[in-house]
């Protein structure tokens, strides 16, 4: 822990004073030395995953080896195969059903999230009614209860709708903080904006919908990143609300399958692999996006 | 101005009734789902730990007005399980905080230099921020296995040509808290790169430039400039991960269930299975207003000390 904090700022700082006069001498050995650094730094936070990659590739007993972990060996797919055999039974569950499960309540989530949290942050930010100025508050300063303050008693509340796909996905559709991006982004516009619009006489749903949110695809962009970044990995609610393999999600059935004995670790790489290859596609092609969603959402606090 | 009135005020008036209405009706889906998942659970939260909910019992509720309370902080019954809980969330937030946020700004520095391939580099650093807190702590489970072939002690007995004896690194209750605090900065040490990264990009290179005609050194320059630019965005990171060291549950509940005897549990491990496993619903909601409190608290810390910042400059 400490090495990782140390290690890649000691070289930095050290080196300049003493390196000044020779600099001229050695582009080439201090652009070696850059790479070394950044190489090792990178192997730290690649190797987790890579031993993951390779372990899903090997015999169950192999995976658990040392340092040999990561040498690839007796390379097959059998441990993709594996998965779908053991999850094939009402009893363990299908590995289809869990990620269907992942997919079909991240995306109502995520594009229901997008749609009303939007919608309610427009009408905020650019309307005016009776009563916005006090419901404005009321949602803004929802926007700093974490989840896990309100999950015990929202698992009591909807107690009697354990299992199901609603109860994963509707409650988690309006979020605050959403709304609260959404919003600071909308009341930055200008306030001409609206007005071509409303001459043609069209309505405010009109305007937002032809105007506002052509206009407005970063902050769109960046909310439905964030919003699929947690719930792909959402935890802690599924836990409380689910334990019909029917209607697992894949990050709560990983950890009842890693739980259970006896440990296929092959098997269970493998399932890792293809829980998060779906997302390490997405945030491979978006990749820009993902960094300013979350570089961008860090400097607004 | 008057003339064209009365066929214009026609059309408007309609038209600001409609939007009189388009408001409201824009806002309620959100507001409503915002009121019955988030409002009404987090009254119920304060609701239900004035009285004695179970699950598991068909017996009308009895009132137990702060009962819950004094329980969980004074009774000697609960209370010790409760400070444990809570005493693990302090250490962690107190090791994760400065070394998680001292780690970031290490690497945001690495990564602010004129070399080539800094993307790539960039996109390696920031990838565990996308994995799925199971997954890793599933894969961390093969790193951290105790046995001499678990990553961590074979690459330690290696570096140590085998003095290093393998370490029960979980099942150990001097060694689980910091284990867990590994693949925790490992996972989370991306995201506050890439915010201090935008920080950094944000300090204008006059000042860097001037400092240099100043005849600063890097260090200087480092601590004249740097520093005092990413003030703001280092109290932001710093207090996030604080908010988020009280919310540790996941790995804990996979990993180590927050054994060995409660070395690794939080006050969100120790809520759910109040919770869950005793279906204790009230002791639990107790528990999760305390956890807000904390919460609330350094969130109206870190907003006073930005905006005290934004008044200065």
């Amino acid at each position: 822990m400490t090495a990782l904090a140390d290690r890649p700022a000691a070289p930095t700082r050290a080196r300049t004073p003493r390196r000044a006069p020779v600099r001229r001498l050695h582009p080439r050995v201090r652009r070696g030395l850059d790479y070394l650094l950044m190489g090792t730094v990178t192997l730290l936070f690649a190797s987790p995953i890579l031993y993951m990659f390779i372990g899903s590739l090997k015999p169950d007993d192999q995976v658990l080896d040392g340092l040999a972990g990561f040498v690839p060996r007796h390379l097959s797919l059998d441990n993709y195969a594996d998965v779908f055999a053991r999850f094939d039974d009402p009893s363990t569950g299908y590995f289809l059903d869990f990620l269907g499960t992942s997919v079909i309540v991240t995306g109502v989530v995520v594009l229901g999230g997008l749609v009303v949290n939007s919608l309610a942050a427009y009408s905020l930010a650019r309307l005016r009614w009776r009563g916005r100025d006090a419901v404005l508050v009321l949602v803004l300063a929802l926007a700093v209860l974490p989840f896990e303050a309100i999950a015990v008693p929202l698992f009591y509340l909807l107690n009697d709708f354990r299992n199901t796909l609603a109860v994963q996905s509707v409650p988690l559709v309006a979020n605050a903080f959403s709304v609260f991006l959404f919003y600071s982004f909308f009341l930055k516009l200008p306030k001409e904006i609206e007005e071509a619009g409303r001459m043609d006489g069209a309505g405010p749903l009109r305007i937002f919908v032809q105007i506002i949110v052509p206009m407005s695809k970063p902050v769109f962009a960046t909310v439905a990143i964030l919003s699929f970044l947690t719930q792909w990995g959402m935890f802690l609610w599924p836990v409380l609300m689910v334990n019909d393999p029917a209607v697992r999600p894949l990050p709560l059935a990983i950890s009842v399958y890693q739980g259970q004995p006896p440990f296929a670790w092959g098997d269970i790489m493998a399932f890792g692999v293809m829980m998060v290859l779906p997302m390490l596609v997405v945030f491979l092609v978006f990749q820009r996006w993902f960094v300013r969603s979350v570089a961008t959402t860090g400097l607004k606090g | 101005m008057t003339a064209p009135a009365p066929p214009g005020a026609a059309r408007t008036r309609p038209k600001a009734r409609r939007q009189g209405w388009a408001g409201p009706l824009m806002a309620l889906p959100a507001v409503a789902g915002l009121a019955l998942f988030v409002a009404l659970p987090f009254a119920m939260a304060i609701g239900l730990s004035l009285f004695n909910v179970r699950l598991d019992s068909f017996r009308p509720p009895d009132f137990f007005a702060l009962e819950q309370y004094r329980r969980i902080l004074v009774s000697p019954d609960f209370s010790g399980d409760f400070y444990r809980a809570l005493g693990n969330n302090v250490l962690f937030a107190a090791v994760i905080v400065p070394v998680q946020t001292a780690a970031a700004l290490a690497l945001a520095l690495l990564l602010n230099r004129p070399l080539r391939g800094m993307p790539v580099f960039r996109t390696f650093f920031f990838m565990p921020v996308v994995f799925p807190m199971a997954l890793i702590a599933t894969v961390w489970r093969l790193i951290l296995d105790p046995g001499p072939d678990g990553m961590l002690n074979s690459v330690l007995g290696l570096a140590t040509f085998g003095l290093f004896s393998p370490q029960d690194w979980l099942g150990d209750a001097a060694t689980a808290m910091p284990s867990i605090m590994l693949l925790s900065l490992w996972q989370g040490v991306g995201f506050q790169m890439v915010i201090l990264l935008a920080g950094l990009q944000g300090i204008p290179r006059q000042l860097y430039e001037a400092a240099e005609v100043d005849g600063a050194g890097r260090w200087q320059r480092f601590r004249a400039v740097t520093l005092p630019g990413l003030r703001n965005t280092l109290v932001f990171v710093a207090l996030v991960t604080m908010i988020l060291s009280f919310r540790l549950f996941d790995q804990v509940y996979i990993l180590t269930r927050g054994g060995p005897d409660g070395a690794t549990s939080t006050v969100m491990y120790l809520a759910v299975t109040t919770a869950f496993a005793e279906s204790n619903v009230s002791r639990a909601a107790a528990m999760t207003v305390v956890l807000f409190v904390v919460v609330l608290g350094l969130t109206l810390l870190q907003r006073r000390l930005v905006t005290q910042e934004r008044e200065i400059s």
